[in-house]
């Protein structure tokens, strides 16, 4: 792919996809990971009747300010004080564990979250550049790969750690997460065949054109075809976003780490920034499976009477900031989820994913070719 | 592709591929089976075979390695990490290997389109996806449905032979 394109367009290639790489990783989804911690427990204490954690503030008062400065909310300093607090823990490593692999799973929970990201469209263009860090035409495919080699994260931290509460959650997560990757694969397929493209930007652009799948009057009246196909499309959402939930271990399928019965599953025996290592990947999956949903169903960057990237470099910046927030509305929906419903039962979740969401989803295959046939 | 890439990732899977042999854990030789086959999928890609490489990563290293891994951790790692080499089944397994490759060298030294280099691909982008799909579907129409009633089949097959085994 490289042989055809000259010395100069590489070199912008390379600079352009780094920058952007930074811009994702750095500025955008990290700072987010560490805020959706803190959204998590402000909004657990809100429907909960609590205040959660709304004291700590930015410590200017060490550079010679009279008061810390606490922004309009209070405790926005949180996860920086949360993030000092593990790093300066004692990173504990017990004497019976597979050391190795003990050392490898924490690195393989957060790695393949974030490598995810690459082939996410998250805003239009930008001063002319695409904003997706590699624009694969098999984009979805490859976020279900990479998605799908996560788990090996959580398996060997659940076998390294050599204890009986790890490797039940270890266990318990490989079934689990297999499970429901046939549901996730088989809710995407409508979606793949009216956009006619697995590449994510198509799909994307299509959506562009013909309004929001999940809400397809944001390009204008819909005509009959997309009626029809708003009744598939909504199947697909739903099993979509529970095969999500599954798939990133969150409430109320979070059984490979629930504490009443766990202790903690697979992490019983992690410390400090080990732990903590898996507590990011499990909130960069999340994000990763969000921006997956706002690409697939909600319209990715695009939003209605607002122009895409060619019209100015600022409206370029509006559309990544459309797109994040879209990404943020439906973190506080898993948020919601997680502070609401209460866990299933093991073999409820088993039951639930091969009995319902797989053929709810076999069936929504066929529909959707159906009436993408006889609305031609 | 740059020459220097598909050493290192041959190189990476030719030695994982090895490590998956002589490892005595079968976690650990498990976990040299996954490297060696995102090595090959690296492969894949950098040759322009998206959709292979993906799948490649998707169905052996993400769901086929998953499941193994799956069975080896409920099973006693200890007795096949003390089991002594056995002479007769080294010398066995070389001779395997060597019939195996001389036949595979005979097979290749008669088979004429090894030796032409493949027509160039024109440049620019491909929907592999979509090649992949039309090629399936029409050409090789007849061994795709085949296979997929060989795959139900088996499939049947597992779940009668473990209902049979729950009784």
């Amino acid at each position: 792919m490289m042989s055809f394109l000259s010395s100069s367009d590489f070199w912008f290639l390379v600079g352009t996809s780094l920058a952007k790489t930074i811009f994702l990783i750095f500025l955008v989804v990290l700072p987010m990971v560490s805020y959706t911690v803190y959204a998590e427990r402000r909004v657990s204490a809100a429907m909960q009747d609590r205040s959660g954690p709304n004291r700590v503030g930015f410590p200017i008062s060490l550079l010679g300010f009279k008061k810390d400065f606490s922004p309009f909310l209070g405790g926005l300093g949180q996860p920086v004080a949360d993030a000092v607090k593990f790093l300066l823990k004692e990173d504990f490593v017990p004497g019976h564990v597979n050391k190795p692999y003990f050392w490898l799973a924490p690195c393989l929970a957060m790695i393949p979250s974030i490598v995810v990201l690459a082939a996410i469209p998250f805003g239009s263009t930008f001063l002319g550049v695409d904003m997706v860090v590699a624009n694969l035409n098999v984009g979805i495919l490859y976020i279900f790969a990479i998605s799908s080699v996560g788990v090996y994260g959580i398996v060997l931290a659940g076998w390294s750690s050599n204890s009986k509460y790890p490797f039940l959650g270890g266990i318990r997560s490989t079934s689990q997460m297999i499970s429901y990757e046939l549901g996730l694969g088989f809710s995407a397929v409508p979606v793949l065949l009216i956009a006619g493209s697995t590449s994510l930007t198509k799909i994307t652009q299509y959506q562009v054109d013909h309004g929001w799948l999940l809400l397809p009057f944001t390009a204008g009246m819909p005509g009959l075809r997309e009626i029809l196909l708003w009744i598939p499309v909504v199947i697909a959402f739903v099993t979509f976003t529970i095969c999500m939930f599954a798939e990133t271990n969150r409430l109320p399928f979070d059984l490979p780490e629930s504490e009443t019965e766990l202790v903690a599953g697979y992490h019983t025996e992690y410390s400090s920034m080990k732990f903590a290592l898996f507590f990011l990947g499990e909130y960069t999956a999340m994000i990763a499976g969000s921006s997956l949903i706002v690409v697939l169903f909600l319209g990715g960057w695009n939003f209605p009477f607002i122009p895409d990237g060619s019209a100015g470099w600022f409206w370029g910046l509006v559309n990544i900031s459309v797109f994040f927030g879209k990404v943020a509305v439906l973190l506080f929906f898993f948020i919601w989820v997680r502070w609401t419903l209460p866990r299933f039962r093991y073999d409820q979740l088993m039951k639930l994913g091969w009995l319902y969401i797989f053929e709810i989803a076999l069936v929504n295959v066929f529909l959707t070719a159906g009436i993408l046939a006889f609305t031609k | 592709m740059s020459p220097i890439l598909f050493w290192v990732f041959a190189l990476m899977m030719l030695v994982f591929g090895v490590a998956v042999v002589v490892n005595r854990n079968p976690v650990a030789s498990a976990l040299s089976l996954v490297v060696s086959f995102l090595g090959l999928a690296a492969l894949f890609v950098s040759l322009d075979a998206f959709f292979i490489g993906v799948v490649q990563v998707l169905v052996y290293a993400g769901a086929v390695m998953v499941l193994f891994l799956f069975i080896i951790m409920l099973l006693d790692l200890k007795a096949e990490q003390r089991r002594k080499l056995n002479l007769a089944a080294w010398a066995g397994g070389g001779l395997v290997t060597l019939i195996f490759v001389a036949q595979l060298w005979a097979v290749l030294k008669r088979f004429p389109l090894g030796r032409q280099p493949f027509p160039a691909l024109p440049p620019g982008p491909h929907d592999d996806v979509r090649e992949v799909g039309m090629v399936l579907f029409s050409t090789h129409n007849l061994p795709f449905q085949v296979v997929g009633v060989l795959i139900l089949v088996a499939t049947i097959g597992v779940v009668i032979l473990s209902k049979r085994e729950l009784k």
